[in-house]
């Protein structure tokens, strides 16, 4: 029912103090390459500033890099947001060091899917392409 | 054979024995992407003269090396980047690294510490001592040097925005050991163009964080001569994906500012030269590092005599600290690491590092456990002690590939810097995201050569194992390392003295309004109990935040 093909409306950025956006640099391009409409938040989010803009953008896809260990708090916010402020049709993903277990949990709590170390672009790319309403993995 | 004739003979044997069997596999790059000729000879460095272009050890223009005796005087220092959690765990760390043959220290801030904010501020939640050690006064700095006398061992702390307080921080507790200034040696890494440009981590725009780098060394180079004032650094450049070529013209392209900044803020330049310090990357294409390294000593000895009329010799050495390529390392099978890790030490050993640090193979997940970092530091070991490499000083040059890499180097990195004079300089060119776009088309194109299987990622891309579980222990930092941490945070403002953190703090912002050096004024703050945050609080006020415009 859903055009697979539909351009998405993707929007990246790099909640918390960490700096290191080689990552989701890499990841905005592959998908703005891929035809998506990818919006890059940039660097030192907050929880409450990523969701404003996804709704304010109008996103149907957050995605999160996460790499200096605040995972667990930085997911749970953004999830409980996304919920209060009325948007949690919006997808969150991301990216990043996640250990297993906590990646287990972050997708118990409503996280679509997290991307670990040695993922290629491409798979990330496909994976957003095929996203759809009621499409959770 | 001459130059022409060797180019001849190379022809004929390019048809002949070499085109005898098909190229296997391609293409033959460095991990920069340069393209690599099967072969060098005399053709490829006919224009090098040994006396100009290589010299000797401890001679213009350094090449060689900047030491007269380099490794066969004493070897590299073994110094590990190192801290997490809070500063009580991170001093048994630095207890256990020096009892295991470490000779230098170096300090591993938490994000909040990076940033200028404290434990208790809210956007720390989450972060404190996860990535590094949690600093928020001079009582914890104190606690992260308990039994360790600081004029007894040198420093590097990776400190930027902050660095000024932290620094201050240091000097206060070695003063409260007992030790002077004068006595006091090591690095603050306080590089802050590259902050602009790779590692993210500012707090104030740029010409006042030019300002405070001034402050610092015009107050080291009379209080504290024994300090490096910057750590003038590629190693971050390398790491968010640029090229070699790339990691040496930016850095020195930065070095030039710094030097610039110092100038022109009156201070003679053979006051301040002698103590910038460098620092690169180690990547993961042996021969490419070897070679930049070798060009950035002779770079930077030719810019600093012609360009700036430094007289002193010690103002033309560039000496550096090298790390070992984290972004080289992978998650899948992390064993591997210590042998990549290896062959990067090695190769900033055969380029001449003054200071080594090693990567521990479970960097890509966690924080170093003990049994990881002592394998790093015993790598360092093997090198010094096992494998000759100290016995006589750079051993590669007179390579026709290590010479023509050189050679090859120093002109890209010439070719940037006319690139970035035009874009008016360093501060311009960082505003118009000259570097920063640079980058992330260095990185994505690396990127996609991976995903092109145009370059092999061991154990990733190639020889993976399949349904591949992680079997080694990782660094785990508990949440109550937070909470202890706040705890001490508030602890120590509801005791300190509010009156003179008053006085202190005023007198703080009176002189970074106008233009008296601001390291006293730190110093006193520091010695009031002024936490981290409420020193950067005063500067903020008057300095502004950095704001940057994010492209990809």
């Amino acid at each position: 029912m859903a055009d697979e093909k539909k351009s998405k409306r993707v929007l990246l950025a790099k909640p918390g103090l960490d700096g290191h956006d080689r990552g989701v640099k890499v990841v905005a391009r592959a998908l703005r390459d891929a035809g998506m409409e990818v919006i890059y938040l940039g660097l030192h989010q907050t929880p409450e500033q990523i969701v404003q803009a996804a709704i304010e953008e109008d996103a149907e896809v957050v995605g999160l890099s996460s790499l200096a260990g605040a995972h667990m708090t930085i997911f749970t916010k953004l999830i409980e947001l996304l919920r209060e402020r009325g948007a949690p049709d919006i997808k969150v993903m991301g990216g990043g060091i996640i250990p297993d277990e906590d990646i287990a949990e972050l997708e118990r709590m409503g996280v679509v899917r997290l991307f670990t170390p040695g993922t290629q672009t491409s798979e990330i790319v496909d994976f957003v392409q095929r996203m759809g309403p009621g499409l959770e993995r | 054979m001459d130059a022409s004739e060797y180019k001849e003979e190379k022809a004929r044997w390019l048809r002949e024995s070499y085109s005898s069997s098909p190229e296997e596999e391609g293409p033959f790059m460095t991990v920069s992407s340069e393209p690599v000729e099967p072969l060098y000879g005399p053709g490829d460095i006919e224009d090098l003269s040994y006396e100009s272009d290589l010299s000797f050890p401890g001679e213009f223009p350094y090449t060689r090396g900047i030491r007269g005796n380099m490794y066969r005087g004493r070897p590299w220092t073994m110094r590990q980047f190192s801290g997490f959690g809070t500063a009580k765990e991170t001093n048994q760390r630095y207890k256990f690294l020096l009892e295991h043959g470490q000779t230098g220290l170096s300090v591993a801030f938490d994000m909040p510490s990076i940033m200028g904010l404290d434990s208790d501020d809210p956007l720390s939640e989450g972060e404190v001592g996860r990535c590094g050690v949690a600093i928020d006064s001079v009582k914890d700095m104190e606690e992260l040097f308990d039994g360790i006398p600081l004029d007894n061992i040198t420093t590097s702390m990776t400190t930027n925005a902050p660095a000024s307080i932290m620094l201050s921080f240091y000097l206060v507790t070695g003063e409260r050991q007992g030790a002077a200034f004068a006595d006091m040696g090591g690095t603050i890494q306080n590089d802050i163009l590259k902050e602009y440009i790779a590692q993210k981590s500012w707090i104030f725009p740029p010409k006042p964080s030019l300002r405070i780098i001034t402050d610092v060394m015009r107050f080291c180079a009379s209080e504290v001569p024994r300090w490096n004032t910057i750590s003038i650094s590629g190693y971050h450049i390398r790491e968010a994906g640029s090229t070699a070529a790339q990691e040496l013209a930016f850095t020195l392209a930065d070095g030039i500012a710094y030097v610039q900044a110092g100038v022109d803020a009156g201070i003679d330049v053979d006051d301040f030269a002698p103590r910038l310090s460098f620092f690169f990357n180690s990547h993961i294409d042996f021969f490419e590092e070897i070679a930049k390294y070798r060009a950035a000593r002779r770079i930077w000895a030719r810019v600093m005599k012609e360009r700036f009329g430094a007289k002193k010799e010690e103002s033309l050495l560039l000496r550096f600290h090298t790390q070992t390529a984290g972004c080289s390392l992978t998650a899948q099978q992390p064993e591997n690491n210590i042998v990549r890790t290896a062959f990067e030490g090695l190769a900033a050993v055969l380029g001449g590092t003054q200071s080594l640090h090693t990567n521990s193979m479970d960097e890509v997940l966690a924080l170093p456990t003990e049994k990881a970092v002592e394998i790093a530091l015993r790598t360092q070991q093997v090198m010094a002690y096992e494998t000759g490499v100290r016995n006589t000083i750079d051993p590669l040059a007179g390579s026709y590939f290590v010479e023509h890499l050189t050679n090859r180097l120093e002109e890209q990195a010439l070719q940037y810097f006319d690139e970035i004079e035009a874009e008016g300089g360093v501060l311009e060119a960082i505003d118009k995201g000259y570097f920063q776009r640079r980058i992330a088309d260095s990185a994505y194109r690396y990127q996609m050569e991976i995903e092109k299987g145009e370059r092999a990622v061991v154990g990733v891309n190639r020889f993976a194992n399949e349904g591949e579980r992680l079997d080694i222990e990782l660094l785990r930092i508990e949440p109550s390392v937070e909470r202890e941490q706040v705890a001490r945070v508030q602890e120590l403002r509801r005791e300190r003295n509010q009156a003179a953190v008053e006085v202190a703090g005023a007198e703080l912002r009176r002189r970074a309004e106008g233009t008296d050096n601001l390291m006293p004024a730190i110093l006193d703050c520091v010695r009031a109990h002024m936490t981290l945050g409420e020193i950067v609080l005063v500067m903020k006020e008057v300095f502004g935040e950095y704001r940057e415009r994010p492209l990809f």
